[in-house]
């Protein structure tokens, strides 16, 4: 079941009613890291999804401690530096993972995630058993486990884009958040946070003399988490993407890499889509023997149905699917490890939502002002349908009200509020049963304490990398996406040490006036391209449901999308999907909402149909 | 077909795929609404021109004119006027069947 995880390897450990098991992907230590693996006196064992970047630092230690090791893994530090700090060993990890180590002695489960959830973690009980496991379709195999779609799941995905931690798309499997750790024992289960982010308070304009400094110390930071992400003992590539953070993480791989590098991309056949132009640059320029996938809308929809099997949760987007082709690439190319640049629109500032944030905060400052709406234009310049809107439409889209109780989500309500509105699709008994957080409750409870006292910016900062970066960025196009095919991603802006860093610098120095990720750009000059310093950002997309009128999806929409399995299905109003779907037929959905809309619909149909009604992979019942 | 009723049926069937929201009124604005989205206003504009045949300026793009159902039936009919000061379009002849 997960055996596209770890295809080099596999590995069980039982005792007495606890059982430990592994797929591996080999990267360190490729003959001696067989898992589960246990300590000396076999007290502990460990099953691990990961790598720990810092573990030969960490390796050292515990050897001047008198630890002993059998094997040259990073999964052996963790077991001697959870025998040396016990459940704190997570605070000296500098990694990306998912684990668990059985503790004999303490009869205790204790189970972790990375701080900003790169490896996935879900779990559930049945029938007084405790499952856990990298993906849920391997807690599914389990003949005890029930598979029921979670309205609340739902829900949060057609207003947040993913799911909010410990809510799954599935009723009583649970995912573990990131930053958190677990235990299991016989007083129960417990789940504690181990980190967050943490703003500091609004600072104000810096000293121009101080921006090197800052611009230094940034470099810093990204050489270090980039040398170390290099720890492997089989080759690492790039994902070059063309844009800023990508080129970036390839020309510091390219620093510290004496072989020719490797590097991947995407282009499409929509120029609306393609970036070629400036990978073509940035493999000029950085000189690495660079491989492309050219994707088409069919090819979208051909690998659609697979791509939501690894998602298991729907999406409103059709991004993952060429991440799914890419990483197909990657490992055909005989890689398994990639390094790629995720994370930096979140912590240096770069996504659209920020700008569009500040600037919808200076206009409310003055409501009335003519000049400031005029920075409208400013926003989404690569989306022609935003362009060619009308000014007094402009302002009245961006110009939105938000009640006093939702200001602490003042720059996601209008994306939060225009994806709710796709649940008009949902059948009726689907809306009655989810009935609406208007408040957005779930996530105001989570709120640090000190959030209120923080900048605008880096309050959306926050939701974004709290909830969209590990519910959708890292998962769904990332980590899912890549593991398909057996791929490793690593991402040097997700160093905490960069986060920690990141989370102290001043606005003013992620978005200057309007010029995102200011300080990167400062950092990176020399070391890449100027084209590509200076390039409008462009958020990665693809062709949206236009894809599912492909030749490749009239089979699978033929059938999930009929009248009549929707009606058992239950989940989407028919009427209201066959409008939909008309609309794109007759070439009248130009809107974000449509594709949206339509995106959804069909991958939560696939979700259902692989899921729920036709799942392969049930273990067989023992005694029946 | 009276001509607010068709309108009211295009933006129930477009915007809110034939599911018109709960309590839904002939003066509710679209926009605070959320049943148009940022680009789903060309949308708009594209079936009046086509439906009506008429030609929309860009001063006619104002919410004033298309935010709601009454307010768009009110600028549809005031372009199907004989004595629409404005460039002569098809409009004025009368509703196109």
């Amino acid at each position: 079941m997960l055996a596209h995880r770890g295809p080099d390897d596999t590995g069980f450990h039982a005792e007495n009613g606890v059982g430990l098991a592994h797929a591996r992907l080999s990267i360190i230590d490729l003959a001696g890291g067989h898992q589960p693996m246990s300590n000396e006196d076999s007290s502990l064992w460990i099953t691990f999804n990961g790598e720990i970047f810092n573990y030969l630092e960490l390796r050292e230690e515990l050897l001047g401690k008198g630890h002993k090791f059998a094997t040259r893994s990073d999964t052996e530090v963790i077991l001697h530096l959870y025998e040396e700090k016990g459940e704190d060993c997570v605070q000296y990890l500098n990694g990306q993972w998912a684990f668990a180590i059985w503790d004999n002695q303490r009869r205790r489960l204790f189970i972790s995630r990375d701080r900003l959830g790169v490896r996935p973690l879900f779990f559930t009980r049945a029938n007084n058993t405790f499952l856990f496991g990298s993906e849920i379709k391997a807690i599914f195999a389990h003949p005890g486990v029930t598979r029921e779609i979670d309205v609340n799941g739902l829900n949060e995905v057609f207003t947040y884009w993913c799911t909010i931690p410990p809510t799954t798309l599935f009723r009583n499997i649970h995912e573990l958040p990131p930053g958190h750790s677990m235990t299991v024992d016989a007083a129960g289960v417990a789940v504690r946070p181990y980190w967050d982010i943490q703003f500091e308070k609004s600072t104000g304009v810096v000293d121009p003399s101080r921006e090197q400094a800052y611009a230094d110390e940034l470099l810093d930071l990204l050489i270090d988490s980039t040398q170390i992400r290099l720890r492997s003992d089989v080759p690492v590539g790039a994902y070059l993407s063309g844009g800023l953070d990508s080129t970036v993480t390839t020309a510091l791989v390219k620093k510290f890499t004496n072989a020719k590098l490797r590097t991947f991309s995407i282009s499409f056949d929509d120029p609306e889509f393609d970036e070629s132009s400036f990978q073509k640059e940035a493999v000029r320029f950085l000189d690495t023997e660079h491989q492309d996938i050219r994707c088409s809308k069919n090819q979208i929809a051909e690998v659609f149905p697979d791509v939501i099997w690894h998602t298991e949760k729907p999406v409103l987007r059709t991004a993952p699917a060429p991440l799914y082709l890419l990483s197909r690439l990657v490992r055909e190319s005989g890689y398994k490890v990639v390094v790629t640049g995720e994370g930096s629109d979140e912590m240096l500032g770069g996504y659209d939502i920020f700008k569009e944030n500040k600037i919808r905060r200076f206009w409310e400052s003055q409501p009335d002002s003519k000049l400031r709406p005029i920075l409208l234009r400013r926003l989404y310049p690569y989306l022609q349908n935003v362009q060619n809107q009308p000014d007094a439409y402009r302002k009245a889209f961006f110009h939105i009200n938000v009640d006093r109780n939702l200001q602490p989500f003042f720059s996601h309500i209008p994306r939060w509020q225009s994806t709710a509105n796709l649940q008009t699709l949902f059948s009726d008994s689907v809306r009655a049963a989810i009935g609406g957080d208007i408040g957005h409750s779930k996530i105001r409870s989570r709120l640090p304490l000190s959030y209120a006292s923080w900048d605008s910016f880096c309050q959306a900062q926050y939701l974004e990398t709290k909830y969209l970066l590990p519910g959708y960025i890292l998962s769904s196009q990332g980590d899912r996406m890549a593991m398909a095919h057996s791929v490793e991603g690593r991402f040097p802006f997700l160093d905490h040490r960069v986060v920690d860093f990141a989370s102290r610098l001043p606005v003013s120095l992620k978005m200057k006036v309007l010029s995102e990720k200011y300080l990167l750009k400062r950092c990176a000059a020399g070391l890449i391209p100027a084209s590509v310093a200076k390039r409008h950002k462009q958020p990665y997309r693809a062709p949206e449901a236009c894809s599912f009128l492909q030749p490749a999806a009239h089979e699978y929409m033929d059938e999930l999308l009929s009248p009549e399995q929707l009606r058992r299905d239950g989940i989407f109003d028919a009427p209201a999907v066959a409008m939909l779907q008309a609309k794109f037929c007759k070439g009248a959905a130009i809107g974000i909402k449509d594709n949206m809309g339509l995106v959804g619909v069909v991958s939560t149909q696939l979700l259902m149909h692989k899921f729920i009604n036709h799942f392969e992979g049930r273990m067989a019942s023992h005694g029946s | 077909m009276a001509l607010k009723d068709e309108l009211r049926q295009f933006v129930t069937d477009n915007f809110m795929y034939g599911k018109p929201y709960k309590g839904f009124a002939d003066d509710d604005s679209f926009i605070e609404r959320g049943i148009i989205d940022s680009t789903a206003i060309m949308e708009l504009v594209a079936h009046l021109e086509r439906r009506y045949r008429i030609t929309l300026q860009d001063k006619d793009l104002i919410p004033y004119n298309l935010d709601s159902v009454n307010s768009l039936a009110r600028f549809v009919k005031s372009r199907l006027q004989p004595n629409y000061p404005g460039t002569r379009d098809e409009a004025r002849i009368g509703l196109v069947t």
